[in-house]
């Protein structure tokens, strides 16, 4: 809408002449996450110890590259009003798959890597065809098939890990982009971001996107296809997450059933702490990257100063709850203002939301 | 409209910043040790926090590191999961770290991150738990499968007077560690003409079984003398067996075990001493260790060798071990000064 707004062939609205394409840029949550990780991390930069130095950036990119990947799809999942709770199990599942057919089958890194993500692609086409063509809600879709991918991964390989993996492909995905401080890891995410922008932001198929978490009978009414749309979402995001369990994978050799156990909430709340709105409709990718990197930063921070994970969680808990709550708050205000009846938690869905 | 709820939008973001500075702020005087890479900083990493074993060895890395003059620190995860040091290790990277110290939770797991450490120039020594030989500088050992082996047959020959039937209490019929023991059990035992080994039974490390096979031991060799249980779980249950039986006092028992565990047993005469590794003397060592090749007195190669502080002169042998040394006998004497 903002990109479109200041040519003078966009459509004429009320709300575009009203203030200046700068203002409607810069005065949204997406910047506000953008302007909070600046100030986070140049806060950082100056009064943490050691977080200035070489290896913090290098491992901010690996350990957040797996989160980084799944969020991109996951932004597109929930901006249509659903939600995949199934990815980590496929992180899980690729990784199994990935040691069991390099190590017991013998294929090689690539070939298994391919296989593993097609088994992802048929993990999200059941996931798609359950919710897009049988209509059942995702939430308890993708709940009930995070148990089952989860469980067909431990049940594969056990309790046990396939560990044996070419020093070739265990350097390469923990390598430096030449002689930079950035991990290799980080040219597959620009890749996907590219693509996942254009797709969302400026291809129909994005249009559509919005149309569906808004209203998905209007959207079916004006020539979007939901069932396909949806349907192809959920194959997007468990072949993204199949791609990030070959990483983990490899940067970790270790192929494991357990791998990623409890990042689907992880990649929901940067999404979320990104400006996407649960309840669809709402959401803008790079306000998504920089959910993913905040909560990276924050991580890698107090890590350096040697706070227990529980004190992290609890700060991550902390943002993620103002940070919806300033939605709620704003939509409030703005209704309060109007001089409607006020009640808190009036955010239903559907509803656009004060911006 | 639209204006006023983007400036709302941006008081909030402000509000949010300052909660998450004073969160910051909040969190900054309470610890910022890492980071002074002049001094030797060495970093104890226990498979996790709260566990009495480890907070016995890192006490005793501690002293060392007290007495060094380094900086001491302790980090790990809350429970001990393959892969949950992983973070620390990185962690410990990026300050800097001279050594980390790690009884690893896992043999793999931990390793691509222990190699970019020690890439990044800090040090790695292993000791109760080892990774392969690639992902650490030292491995501290701390015990050889001859010492322990060698240290309980002596115990049981003292308490017997050196003849008599004697039995075995053991863990699985399949495990490695029990078996090789065993067999090094019996060789030793050729130098005790008069000590025959009568029996070999398996409690599996159930308390119940192991409690059990105690009393069929009994039973079936009246004329018993001495129990061996090279376990934790089969030497406990052993010797609650006894305490309560006819042959308390009668029939020695040693093995394998734990202080708090033998405490009640040891101070009412059930038990006259066992043995295990001193968990403190091992962090000690393991500091000493770290801090040589900190100074680049040692390289971790074979022949290498460092003064560890009270403990005296170490050598590194094959694969970058360093042994402890024979197994640390506990008794009434001492066995008050263990808390694990």
């Amino acid at each position: 809408m903002t990109a479109t707004s200041v040519t003078p062939a966009a459509v004429r609205q009320y709300r575009s002449y009203s203030h200046s394409w700068w203002r409607r840029t810069l005065l949204t949550r997406e910047f506000a996450i953008i302007g909070l990780l600046v100030v986070v991390f140049l806060y950082a930069t100056v009064n943490v110890a050691n977080f200035d130095s070489p290896l913090t950036i290098y491992f901010l990119g690996l350990d957040n590259a797996e989160i980084m990947l799944i969020a991109l799809p996951m932004a597109l999942v929930i901006i249509t009003g659903e939600i995949d709770l199934s990815v980590a199990s496929v992180v899980g599942l690729s990784s199994v798959m990935v040691g069991l057919l390099h190590q017991d089958a013998g294929l090689s890194i690539p070939l298994a890597g391919l296989i593993a993500i097609a088994v992802g692609v048929v993990a999200g086409a059941f996931n798609g065809f359950l919710v897009a063509y049988v209509g059942l809600p995702s939430l308890a879709v993708t709940i009930g098939t995070m148990a089952l991918y989860r469980g067909l991964a431990v049940g594969l390989l056990g309790t046990t890990a396939k560990t044996d993996f070419p020093e070739k492909w265990t350097k390469l995905a923990q390598d430096h982009i030449g002689t930079s401080r950035y991990p290799l890891i980080v040219l597959p995410i620009l890749v996907l971001i590219a693509v996942f922008v254009w797709l969302l932001h400026f291809s129909p198929f994005g249009r559509g996107i919005y149309e569906i978490g808004l209203n998905d009978e209007a959207a079916h009414f004006s020539g979007v296809n939901v069932e396909r749309t949806k349907f192809i979402l959920f194959i997007l995001t468990a072949a993204v997450s199949a791609f990030a369990g070959i990483y983990i994978t490899l940067r970790t050799g270790n192929a494991r059933g357990d791998n990623a156990t409890g990042d689907e909430l992880k990649v929901v709340a940067a999404v979320l702490l990104g400006g996407v709105s649960i309840f669809g409709g709402r959401g803008r990718l790079h306000g998504v990257i920089a959910g993913v990197l905040l909560i990276g930063v924050i991580q890698s921070a107090m890590r350096l100063e040697n706070q227990t994970v529980n004190l992290i969680n609890i700060v991550i808990g902390v943002l993620l709850v103002f940070s919806v709550m300033a939605t709620a708050f704003l939509a409030w205000l703005q209704r309060l203002r109007g001089g409607r009846v006020p009640t808190l938690g009036l955010l239903r869905r559907r509803t656009p939301a004060a911006r | 409209m639209k204006f006023r709820n983007g400036r709302l939008v941006a008081v909030a973001a402000v509000a949010l910043t300052a909660s998450l500075g004073l969160a910051a702020c909040g969190s900054d005087s309470s610890g910022s040790s890492g980071g002074d890479s002049s001094k030797a900083s060495i970093t104890f990493m226990p498979k996790n926090l709260g566990n009495p074993y480890f907070d016995a060895s890192d006490s005793g890395g501690k002293k060392a590191v007290e007495e060094l003059g380094g900086t001491y620190d302790e980090v790990g995860p809350d429970t001990a999961t393959p892969d949950g040091q992983v973070s620390f290790i990185n962690t410990a990277a990026q300050q800097g770290v001279g050594a980390i110290v790690i009884s690893a939770d896992d043999p793999k797991a931990p390793c691509s991150a222990l190699q970019q450490a020690m890439s990044a120039g800090t040090k790695v020594v292993t000791f109760d738990s080892d990774t392969g030989p690639s992902c650490r500088d030292l491995f501290i050992n701390q015990a050889s499968a001859e010492g322990i082996a060698k240290t309980q047959v002596d115990l049981i020959a003292k308490e017997i007077g050196d003849s008599g039937e004697i039995a075995i209490l053991s863990a699985a019929a399949n495990a490695t560690n029990q078996n090789a023991w065993i067999d090094l059990m019996k060789k030793d035992l050729a130098d005790h003409p008069k000590i025959k080994l009568v029996d070999t039974v398996y409690g599996n490390d159930d308390d119940q079984t192991s409690f059990d096979k105690t009393a069929a031991l009994l039973s079936d060799h009246p004329n018993l003398k001495g129990i061996i249980s090279p376990t934790t779980v089969g030497i406990a249950a052993a010797a609650r067996y006894l305490d309560t039986s006819s042959s308390k006092g009668k029939v020695a028992l040693t093995g394998l075990g734990t202080p708090n565990q033998m405490r009640k047993y040891v101070k009412d005469g059930t038990v006259t001493s066992f043995a295990l590794w001193n968990p403190s003397d091992l962090g000690y060592l393991a500091a000493y260790a770290a801090d040589a090749l900190i100074k680049g007195d040692i390289t971790g190669k074979e022949g290498d060798t460092f003064k560890a502080g009270d403990l005296g002169q170490y050598k590194v042998g094959a694969d970058g071990e360093v042994l402890l040394g024979d197994p640390y006998v506990f008794d009434k004497s001492n066995i008050d000064k263990f808390k694990f």
